[in-house]
């Protein structure tokens, strides 16, 4: 798992950790507010997603929150284990509980976070 | 609009690091960890539910039970002393006010629970219906002073603030409250004395209420709940309400008794099959609609909202159904239900069952598409999702 202070990071809640294909997740503090997650919906390998669109779903016992493509490209792979087992998403959010692989295509957003500045954004502590 | 009002839990609540949210004027907490741990945890041992925002009404009087029969739907006056009944505030049209349980703790004595949301109106149409109410003529006996023919007056107290009220409810809920330093259901004097006082919880069946003590104060224990297992609400003074949460929870946690926040309890009584108001009941539903048309004594000579339901035709009104479906994807409150093309109804209640681990949901139909078997299809998010029309009872607990 990369260190936490290497990810980048969206207001959307979600964290990037950048390879050969950009790895794509949710936050804990996103995991907190949503409760259990009992089902994610994630776009299927080779769909093609365009930073800042909805691309997929994470529901919970309570709520459904809407996944935001980070990046733009193309979804190279999906993490097969969290549609088997949602929980991981609470239990592991920057590990197991990872979500898609982007092939990123389009230039990078220019209003992605780094650690320090989402951590204001959620008012939390490191 | 006033910021929410707090239980006297609440920085245990925040303590604990429960997530809170307003829900009924009051910031209540939905989740501790993990909703379905403390579902769970209520199945399979105990959960403690702090529900003091819930409404108390205290109904008193010679002719409280009279004043009853008239002002609810159903049959109080011959409710038994030390039992209680389900029961609803009906408008004049027939439609519901709030749904309320009222627990008999005396001849002329009567408390009426109501939701936090719906406190003001019930307390409104208990007031009003006192004023309009005329009591039954007295019957003369040896004593003729004015005061024996009026009887004590009828009066409409709302306890709400000096009340608090904890739930344990699950299949080990006995063993929490018999292991519980302090809770007692007699005193000392009591069971040296009259053995009729000296009262253990086998003499406390369903939808039954008695005083018991906890450290020296009055705790009215009730053998009533809102998640399908068996389990216990508990009145006590506010400022006793702590030492109580603390005393429970000291004994409850050895056998596996979890607090529990509001997304739990609406998980459980939708398995339950209970309903909920502001979604299966409402102002604009008339208890025939949501199956409930046994509550209301039709018999009666006079009581609110007669005149109403008598003049109803429900005919095509919706009815309330049981919706069950595959998958992992839960239809919510609000999401369209359709048969075929045609759409016939809306969702009122849904969640991913945690015990049955499919999709349930509660809903109102169009009557022609309601009978048990049937197949709807509810909307999801733009996903059609079939879904079975059953009873609308998913989750009995084995006895």
């Amino acid at each position: 798992m990369t260190a936490l202070e290497n990810l980048a990071y969206t207001a959307e809640h979600e964290w990037i950790a950048t390879g050969d294909a950009a790895t794509v997740g949710i936050t804990d503090f996103a995991a907190g507010k949503l409760g259990d997650v009992v089902f994610v919906d994630l776009p299927a390998v080779g769909t093609a997603v365009t930073a800042g669109q909805v691309c997929g779903e994470i529901e919970s016992t309570k709520s459904v929150g809407e996944l935001y493509a980070p990046l733009t490209g193309e979804v190279v792979e999906i993490n097969d284990a969290v549609v088997d087992d949602p929980s991981l998403v609470n239990s592991d959010p920057y590990g197991e509980g990872w979500l898609v692989k982007i092939r990123v295509t389009g230039a990078a957003p220019d209003d992605l976070l780094d650690r320090a500045a989402y951590l204001s954004l959620t008012g939390g502590e490191e | 609009m006033s910021d929410p009002r707090t239980t006297p839990l609440h920085d245990r609540h925040a303590a604990l690091g429960a997530a809170f949210t307003d829900f009924g004027g009051w910031l209540m907490p939905v989740r501790y960890e993990s909703d379905l741990a403390e579902h769970r945890a209520v199945r399979e041992a105990a959960g403690l539910f702090d529900i003091s925002h819930m409404a108390e009404i205290s109904v008193t009087g010679s002719h409280a039970g009279a004043l009853l029969d008239y002002a609810l739907a159903g049959r109080l006056s011959t409710l038994t002393v030390g039992k209680a009944k389900y029961s609803f505030i009906l408008a004049g049209d027939g439609g519901i006010v709030d749904d309320v349980i009222v627990y008999r703790l005396a001849e002329d004595r009567f408390l009426v629970v109501a939701n936090a949301g719906n406190r003001v109106a019930a307390v409104e149409a208990l007031r009003a219906a006192a004023e309009s109410f005329t009591p039954p003529a007295p019957e003369i006996g040896a004593d003729n002073s004015f005061a024996a023919v009026a009887g004590k007056p009828v009066s409409v107290e709302d306890g709400t603030d000096a009340t608090a009220l904890l739930a344990v409810q699950g299949p080990r809920a006995r063993d929490v409250l018999e292991a519980t330093a302090g809770v007692e259901f007699a005193t000392p004097a009591e069971r040296a004395g009259d053995p009729d006082t000296d009262w253990t919880l086998d003499d406390l069946p369903y939808y039954a209420a008695r005083v018991g003590r906890f450290d020296g104060t009055h705790v009215l224990v009730a053998r009533t709940g809102y998640t399908g297992e068996n389990g216990y609400e508990l009145f006590i003074a506010t400022e006793r309400a702590g030492e109580l949460w603390d005393a429970l929870l000291l004994a409850g946690e050895p056998l596996g008794m979890r607090p529990a926040g509001l997304a739990a309890r609406d998980t459980l009584r939708l398995e339950a099959g209970m309903p909920l108001y502001g979604h299966e009941l409402g102002r604009g539903i008339r208890p025939a609609q949501a199956g409930l048309d046994r509550v209301v004594a039709r018999d009666k000579d006079a009581f609110v909202g007669k005149a109403g339901l008598e003049a109803a035709d429900l005919t095509s009104a919706p009815v309330l159904v049981g919706l069950v479906s595959e998958g992992r994807r839960a239809g919510r409150a609000g999401y369209d239900v359709y048969r075929g093309e045609d759409l016939v109804g809306e969702v009122t209640s849904g969640a991913l069952s945690p015990t049955l681990g499919h999709p349930i949901a509660m809903a109102f139909v169009d009557p022609s598409a309601s009978e048990a078997g049937s197949t709807l299809t509810i909307d999801v998010r733009g996903t059609r999702v079939p879904a079975t029309v059953t009873a609308p009872t998913f989750y009995r607990r084995k006895k």
